[in-house]
């Protein structure tokens, strides 16, 4: 069934909406990611104009996102307080990025930068998340007890510390503001929630239990994107409402599937296989710069988007 | 009598419109609803003529049918420390969104240069580009590239011999419009010629409109973005929340 999508000016095939979504929020629901960087690829796949791909995905996340918090919150899987930390970094590093990404798109070739941005971060945060859950894994095979991860470090010198109970962690805000402030940028410029990035930061960086890991990085993705979608629909007048619905109905549907085989899995195996993930998505990106391109021009509209 | 004599006076004033064309669209609006998937317009006319069919070169028709222009930049890639880059870019001053020719006969036996560069028909002359900047020589690559892509994804149609044209008198084809439509005014322009003379044009537009949830969805972004937003986000809300409901019953039960 063949559906126009008003914003978009496109005509595609409303079930490849819904597998698609349903595919990426099963995703995650799982991860805890938001799945845009996986999504908003696959829509310039199918012929959906980048710009509004970018802006409807930042929607859709929202509903994904929403969905699989309030599982986590059933679960009492989610840091609340440590979220509004992170979340007040991310707002302030959403404006940034913001300001950066305009900056940037006036110089030209922001497109190149945002490809770079994903190589650059899907290849080293895959790269390190494959090794060290490989590691644990023939740790876990060898029946060997599990290496705690160093509790004390540079980190726990920090002022303004806060009891996060949730978390079990007794730690500065200053990381975790850091760390909402740095992901906030890259998910502005990037156009995803930027789970990917997060969620990896929470684990190594913060030290936080994996369990509370994908519950607290929904919760702070939700008001991010929801930020991000405004200034889309406000600015440049790309939310594709009609795609959003399809996308979101497929994907809140998957992302509480997602949710119930994420809580199935161990932590290392769920791990390995978001590493494993993203390591492809970062391949093929990669492949895309160095190969040289059937077609060498690209049409544009004038003014950048 | 008076009708001959004035129609006798018409031909002396106006020896060029001794053949005229009498049109038919099977539809002069497309609108697009939410299941738009493109749509194919029969356009079908006759000839009017008070004298005989003249001797000579036979009737040949070309209908182009244009949709709305708007200015693009063309880029191009080239490898640059190992990758593949955008380098040049290229203003087109104006390129319509969907351009569909269709011809009676070979494009160049239908329509002469002479009378194509007068009434830019064929697709390089539909694109407008006034003036390259220095630096880049071969700026007709760039609008080449523009040609290429659309011919690619079917915006830019060329079909010679498709219009089917009988006894010097009746006309017919039809043009397909991809699912990929912009909103505006496609205007429609249908050339009789012989010898490659233009002898006489007629134009008409089709109206391509978005109607129902389609439209009121787009205004509304345009007009009201804030609330639009929000409305989204609500949509969006209320979808993850439902979703979460439905399956806490689902799995109780």
């Amino acid at each position: 069934m063949q559906i126009y999508l008003p914003i978009a000016e496109v005509s595609v095939n409303a079930f490849l909406l819904l597998g698609l979504g349903g595919i990426v929020g099963v995703l995650s629901g799982m991860f805890g990611v938001g799945g845009g960087f996986l999504m908003t690829p696959l829509l310039f796949f199918i012929g959906i104009p980048p710009a509004v791909a970018v802006a409807t995905e930042a929607n859709q996340i929202v509903a994904s996102s929403f969905s699989g918090v309030l599982a986590h919150l059933k679960k009492r899987t989610v840091d609340l307080k440590m979220g509004v930390v992170l979340l007040i970094g991310g707002l302030i590093g959403a404006a940034l990025g913001v300001l950066l990404f305009n900056y940037l798109k006036s110089l030209g070739q922001v497109d190149l930068l945002v490809k770079l941005c994903y190589v650059v971060f899907l290849g080293v945060i895959g790269g390190l998340m494959f090794i060290e859950s490989l590691g644990a894994i023939r740790k876990a095979k060898k029946n060997a007890p599990p290496t705690r991860r160093k509790k004390h470090n540079w980190i726990h010198g920090l002022p303004f510390k806060m009891r996060f109970r949730v978390s079990g962690l007794y730690i500065s805000v200053i990381p975790p503001l850091i760390v909402g402030l740095c992901v906030g940028i890259l998910a502005a410029i990037m156009g995803v929630g930027g789970g990917f990035i997060m969620v990896p930061a929470m684990i190594y960086l913060l030290g936080m239990p994996t369990k509370v890991v994908v519950g607290t990085s929904l919760f702070q993705i939700i008001f991010v994107t929801a930020f991000t979608t405004l200034l889309h629909a406000t600015t440049n007048y790309t939310v594709d409402m009609a795609l959003a619905v399809l996308l979101l109905v497929g994907g809140v549907i998957g992302a509480q599937i997602g949710t119930r085989i994420g809580t199935r899995l161990k932590a290392e195996q769920l791990r390995i296989l978001l590493s494993l993930m993203v390591i492809t998505v970062c391949g093929k990106l990669a492949f895309d710069l160095l190969v040289q391109p059937a077609e060498l021009f690209s049409i544009g509209a004038v003014g950048g988007h | 009598m008076l009708r001959r004599a004035l129609a006798f006076l018409f031909l002396l004033a106006s020896p060029l419109a001794a053949e005229e064309v009498v049109l038919g669209l099977s539809q002069d609006h497309v609108s697009i609803t939410a299941n738009f998937d493109g749509s194919e317009i029969l356009i079908f006319g006759a000839v009017k003529r008070e004298a005989p069919i003249p001797e000579g070169d036979p009737l040949d028709v070309v209908i182009a049918v244009s949709g709305p222009e708007y200015p693009l930049t063309v880029r191009r890639k080239e490898k640059r420390f190992g990758i593949w880059i955008n380098t040049e870019s290229l203003e087109i001053d104006s390129a319509p969104s969907f351009y569909a020719i269709a011809t009676s006969a070979p494009f160049h036996d239908a329509l002469s240069e002479v009378e194509d560069l007068r009434h830019k028909v064929s697709i390089p002359r539909a694109i407008r580009s006034v003036g390259a900047p220095y630096e880049i020589k071969d700026a007709a690559a760039f609008s080449k590239a523009v040609i290429r892509i659309r011919t690619n994804n079917g915006s830019y149609q060329l079909r010679e011999n498709a219009i089917a044209v009988d006894q010097q008198t009746l006309f017919r084809t039809s043009i397909d419009l991809p699912a990929n439509l912009t909103e505006g005014d496609y205007l429609t322009r249908i050339f009789l010629t012989r010898g490659g003379e233009v002898i006489s044009q007629f134009e008409t537009v089709i109206d391509v409109r978005k109607v129902g949830l389609e439209r009121w969805l787009f205004t509304l972004s345009r007009q009201q973005p804030l609330l639009y937003g929000l409305l989204s986000l609500a949509i969006a809300i209320a979808a993850g929340w439902g979703a979460s409901a439905a399956f806490r019953i689902l799995r109780q039960s």
